[in-house]
Parts: C-alpha cells; structure tokens; sequence
C-alpha cells in the first residue's frame, strides 16, 4: 500500500451550491417601494418537483450581484411557480428593482421550518403581520384559504406605516370573501384613508376583546410577523389573551449568507435561523437571548 | 491504538516520504521585540524549516481547511448579462487537486478539527468545500509543552483521542508514535521502529505526568451553559464591550471560528463573476445587519457577548462540547489583551473587572 495520499478523495455535496435555473417571468409593483416579482424554474420537473411549506424562505442569487434570503410569498399548490414581495433596500434588491421580466436569477431552497398550518386545522388562527412582514404571511394565508373549511374563524391584522404602503391591496376583497375577518390600519393618515389610525397593538386589542377566552386558551393559533419591535407587544397581549406560548409562531429576520447552517450570520445562541427559522414558535423564542 | 517507537533522527525519514505530498507545518516567521520566536503553519520546503519545538503559532492551520478567502462557484455569462435576455452557467469547484500533510499540529488544532467536523459535515448540507480538503489530508500531531495562556485542560482538549493519523510525542532520543490509520501504519512500516517496551512505557506515562503538572491557565466551565445564560445581562459585559475594538482579530486567529460572508467579484469585461466566501468574525460591526439599516448586534458589548454565548452555551447546547479549544490565541493576539480565562471568570463572578 502506498503511504502517500495517492489520488484525491472526492466527497460529495452536490447539494451544497445547487441552484435551480429560474426566470423572472412577470414583475408588478406594488407600492413605491416593493414589488411582487413572479418567478418561474426554468426546468418543468424542478418546477413540479420543488415542494415548500408556507413560511419557508429561498436564496435567490443575482449572478455577479449577490445572493439573499427571501420568504416564499405564494401557495405552496404553485410549487416552483414562486412569487417572492421584496422592497427595495439594499444592493441587490436595488438591481432587483432596474431588472425585468425575462432576467434569469438562481433560486436555492426551500430552507428552514414553516407555519404549521396542517397541525392548526379546527382552530381559530390570528394572522398578525406588521409592514413588510404580510410578505411571509401571504403563503399560509393562502394555504390557509384554499382549504378555509378546515379551519375556525380566521382573522388577519395588518398594520403598515402609511395607507399608500399596504401591499397586496387587490386581494382584501378575495380574502374578505372566504370568511376571514380583516382588519387594516395604519400609523399616519393619508388623504382618501378611511380606516383607523394607530398601532398594531390597539386594533389587536379590540380582537382580543371580542373574543373568548377559552377559544384563545384551547382553540386558537397565531401567526406573528413584523419588524423587530412588533414581536414583542404583539406576543405579550396574545400572552394575556392567554394563547399558549407554543401555538404562537413568529418568522424572525436574519442576515444570512447560506441559508444552510455553515455560514453562522444568523446564528441566536445555539440556534440558527436558517435551519431551526425562520419560523419558531414562542416558546423557543423564549429560550433564546435577543432573539427578538 | 497501536503504538511504536523510534529514535529521532529517523523523523527526517519519515518527512521525506511524506513530502511527495504537499506538508504545511509550524516554520519560523520572525521574532518579537523581545527576541522570542514567532512561528505560524506554513508550506514546510525543507526539512530543517520544520520546528516541530513551536510552543503556539499566531494563526491556525485554518487557512488550509477554511481558507480565508475562497470562491464557491464561478458564472459564465452568455449573451447580453444576466438580464435582457442573456443567460449565465454556473460551475462549482471544491478547489481540492493535491492532498495535504498537516505535520505538527497539537492536540488543541487536532480537536479544532474534530469539532469543525461535526458542525460543518454535519447536519443536512454537508460543506463539501471542507469536506474535500478534510477527506484529502494526512495529519501528523505532534505534543506540546503547555504554554502560559493555554487553558486547553480545562476545555479537556489538551490531548487528542482521535482526528490524526500519526501522533508523535518526543521523549529525548526517542518518539513516541500514536497511530490511528492503516496509513500511518504502513508509513512506519518504511523507517526504523519498534514497539515500545515496559520501561518506554513508564518513560512515557511520566512524561505525561510532567506535562499536566505544566498547565497554568485555568477556565472554570463547571454549569458555564447555565450561567451564562443568567449572566445575560451582567454589567460586566458592557465593560469588555468598552475594551474590544470590534477589529475580529481573535476569530481571524481562532482555530474553529469558521463564519463567513459572501461578496461577488465581476471580471473586467463582464463575462464571468465569482462567488467569494470571506472569512467574517461576529465582532466586526456589520455582523448582523440586514438590509433596511437594523442591526441586530449593533453594540460592542453585544457582539463580544455573542462571540462567548456561541463559543460556550449555543456549541454546547447543540454538541454537548464547547467550540473553544483553549489554544489561547485569541487572548495573545488580542489588541485590547482580553482573554477568555478573564471573561468567563469576571461573569462568573459577576463583579466589576
């Protein structure tokens, strides 16, 4: 036997920098900031073959630009036919922003763990989402009301800055119409808004108020998703309204640069946002410093 | 485990067989202002640039196996970019065409290894860029002789049970060999060994015995998971916050700080780009930032906080062992001399500095 190391070892990991071929087939802006770009892998079987759950997020990578985390915004009944609602802030959502319909991107994913909307079927569920955070909520919103008679009452709060930056404006109506209570309001008025003015948190209050608290104890799950700060207003009155902690889910924003738990970028203590997120329910949150 | 014995100067033997491969050992850079030598893991080219005497080296081997900087994967454009139309093929290469010999490592960069292995092979996408590298690499450890700063004892990876394929110790005249893979067995095979008798035995069991009397250093790791935990908010924090300079020097030093970020270069003429891995540490600014200007650590204290948090409880909670090997290194690169026997002792004791 030779003691050299003789011919290199191949190990594999084919999986590891796989990305799917996907194209961006359509591109709707939705207000002056976002937009909702539909995009399609580009292999028919990929396409078929690429199963998500609602809350679960991709990387979709700009060759030469870079690559970032994204909620998954569709139903998981379209598979590889992707919408993904993203604001442009950064570098690469900034290109993103100049790029239209026909631009090839990779997509990587899904990843992390998802709202568990097939163990929440019989019960009431709160959708709460705060500005930008509609975008990961859309995906079970959906799942939800493909298969509304599954489920109790169902009722979303959505709070935004302005009435000029709600997104998905089009679709109240629909959502209104699969029994689903709806209630929309915004921190600044503006001219036309007829809606209520304020925080979240009031509006959350009315609908705890209404509600029963047996229902809330026993029969009720919540969907949480914001900027940082929400969370934990939002979580502490759903606390009181004594849901219980671990039917309460939240999908926490972090920086990532793999989306596969090597990178550590999103890493909170011993858990990484990536694979054990980017949904949690709030008993894990509770068990983990500042991550929220 | 099979051991064997043999006179020293048969060690420049066994280098030459090994240098038909590529070796990467301790060698000398330089000295500090006090006239002390200063060593670091570099391509050994001659037998006598190897100090196998080193007593710690400034950096890790780390850049053999997590390189400081690395492309994952390379796009082709074809057409008019990415856009309009055009089309781009993407092409990954682990960058492995060679094995490697690591030749001196100690029992503390051997479990670094052990513990790199777990995290990064682990868990469902394997790193293969790791991996290739990890499955084409011989490795010689060599034992140290405990320096000042090591507090590898207390995170009980002062000696290394596995993670090498021949480990030498040196008793005078004689080494004392170790050896865990068919490989190395075969290498011994080709220079002038025995098996060791009874009174080498003895020789070396007090040579071990010397060796723990040596060690100064101490960390106190007894419920650390724990205690951290409720320490969380401990004015003591923000006081190493105020010291740190937020400049990642001690990942850039440490053996198992294997976080990264991504940056894309483009060519000059637009027809390929690159995805590059950079290596990152948790305490430069921008750490946790995310797009929209939030920062999730924005803090000195917070991030240093978060550098012991992972070392210490996240690693623990998840492996059962902590992520620091003890090797000091950080504490002796350190521009503000904070080392981790201070902090960890200071939260424990929950007292000022």
């Amino acid at each position: 036997m030779n003691t050299n190391l003789e011919s290199v070892q191949p190990v594999s990991g084919e999986e590891f920098e796989y990305s799917y071929k996907a194209e961006i087939t359509n591109v709707y802006p939705l207000t002056r900031m976002e937009k909702l770009y539909q995009i399609q892998l580009v292999d028919p079987m990929e396409r078929e073959r690429f199963i998500f759950r609602p809350g679960q997020f991709v990387m979709l990578e700009l060759p030469g630009i870079g690559e970032a985390p994204f909620s998954i915004t569709s139903s998981p009944v379209r598979h590889g036919d992707l919408e993904l609602c993203i604001r442009a802030v950064g570098n690469m959502t900034k290109f993103l922003d100049r790029v239209g319909r026909g631009t090839r991107v990779g997509i990587s994913g899904p990843f992390g763990t998802h709202f568990p909307v097939e163990k929440m079927e019989g019960e009431d569920i709160l959708l709460i989402a705060g500005g930008l955070g509609i975008a990961p909520l859309r995906s079970p919103i959906h799942a939800v009301l493909e298969t509304r008679s599954r489920y109790g009452q169902v009722d979303i709060i959505y709070g935004a800055r302005r009435p000029s930056e709600l997104l998905f404006g089009y679709e109240y109506a629909m959502w209104r119409q699969f029994d689903v209570g709806l209630d929309i309001i915004v921190d600044r008025e503006e001219p036309g808004w007829q809606g209520p003015v304020g925080l979240i948190t009031e509006i959350l209050k009315e609908r705890i108020a209404k509600g029963q608290t047996d229902r809330f104890r026993e029969r009720t799950s919540a969907i949480v998703c914001g900027p940082p700060v929400m969370f934990r207003f939002v979580c502490d009155l759903l606390i009181a309204a004594q849901v219980p902690v671990e039917k309460i889910f939240v999908s926490l924003e972090r920086r990532m640069h793999c989306g596969r738990g090597k990178c550590c970028r999103c890493n909170i203590g011993s858990t990484y946002t990536c694979l054990d997120g980017p949904v949690f329910d709030y008993w894990s949150v509770l068990n983990l410093k500042e991550a929220i | 485990m099979l051991f064997k014995v043999f006179p020293v100067a048969e060690l420049a033997r066994l280098h030459a067989i090994l240098a038909a491969d590529r070796i990467v050992g301790p060698v000398k850079k330089g000295e500090d202002q006090y006239g002390r030598s200063l060593y670091d893991f570099d391509v050994v080219h001659d037998f006598v640039d190897l100090h196998l005497d080193y007593g710690q080296t400034i950096h890790s081997a780390k850049n053999y196996f997590l390189p400081y900087r690395e492309d994952l994967c390379t796009f082709t454009f074809q057409g008019e970019g990415s856009g309009d139309g055009g089309d781009w093929h993407k092409e990954v290469d682990y960058g492995v065409y060679a094995p490697l010999v690591l030749f001196g490592l100690h029992p503390c960069d051997i479990n670094a290894l052990n513990k790199l292995d777990k995290v990064l092979l682990g868990g469902r996408y394997p790193n293969p860029f790791y991996g290739e590298k990890r499955a084409n690499m011989f490795i010689v450890g060599h034992s140290c002789s405990p320096q000042p700063f090591c507090f590898c004892k207390s995170m009980g990876t002062d000696s290394a049970i596995r993670g090498f394929d021949l480990f030498l110790t040196r008793m005078d005249d004689l080494y004392f060999a170790e050896i865990l893979s068919p490989r190395a067995f075969h290498l011994l095979e080709q220079i002038d060994c025995h098996d060791p008798d009874s009174s080498e035995h003895r020789r070396y069991m007090d040579l071990m015995e010397v060796r723990e009397s040596l060690f100064v250093a101490h960390v106190d790791t007894s419920d650390l998971t724990k205690i951290l935990d409720l320490e969380f908010q401990a004015p003591v924090w923000q006081e190493w916050g105020e010291k740190c300079l937020s400049c990642g020097t001690c990942a850039q030093v440490c053996p198992t700080c294997y976080c990264y970020g991504v940056e894309e270069r483009v060519d000059m003429d637009f027809t390929r780009a690159y995805k590059e891995k950079q290596l990152y540490s948790c305490n430069l600014l921008d750490f946790a930032a995310v797009a929209g200007g939030h920062n999730f650590r924005p803090e000195s204290h917070t991030r240093l906080k978060y550098r012991y948090y992972h070392k210490h409880r996240g690693f623990v909670e998840a492996f059962e062992e902590s992520l620091c090997v003890g090797c000091g290194r950080c504490g002796q690169s350190c521009l503000a001399r904070i080392t981790v026997p201070e902090v960890i002792a200071s939260v424990r004791a929950t007292k000022p500095l």
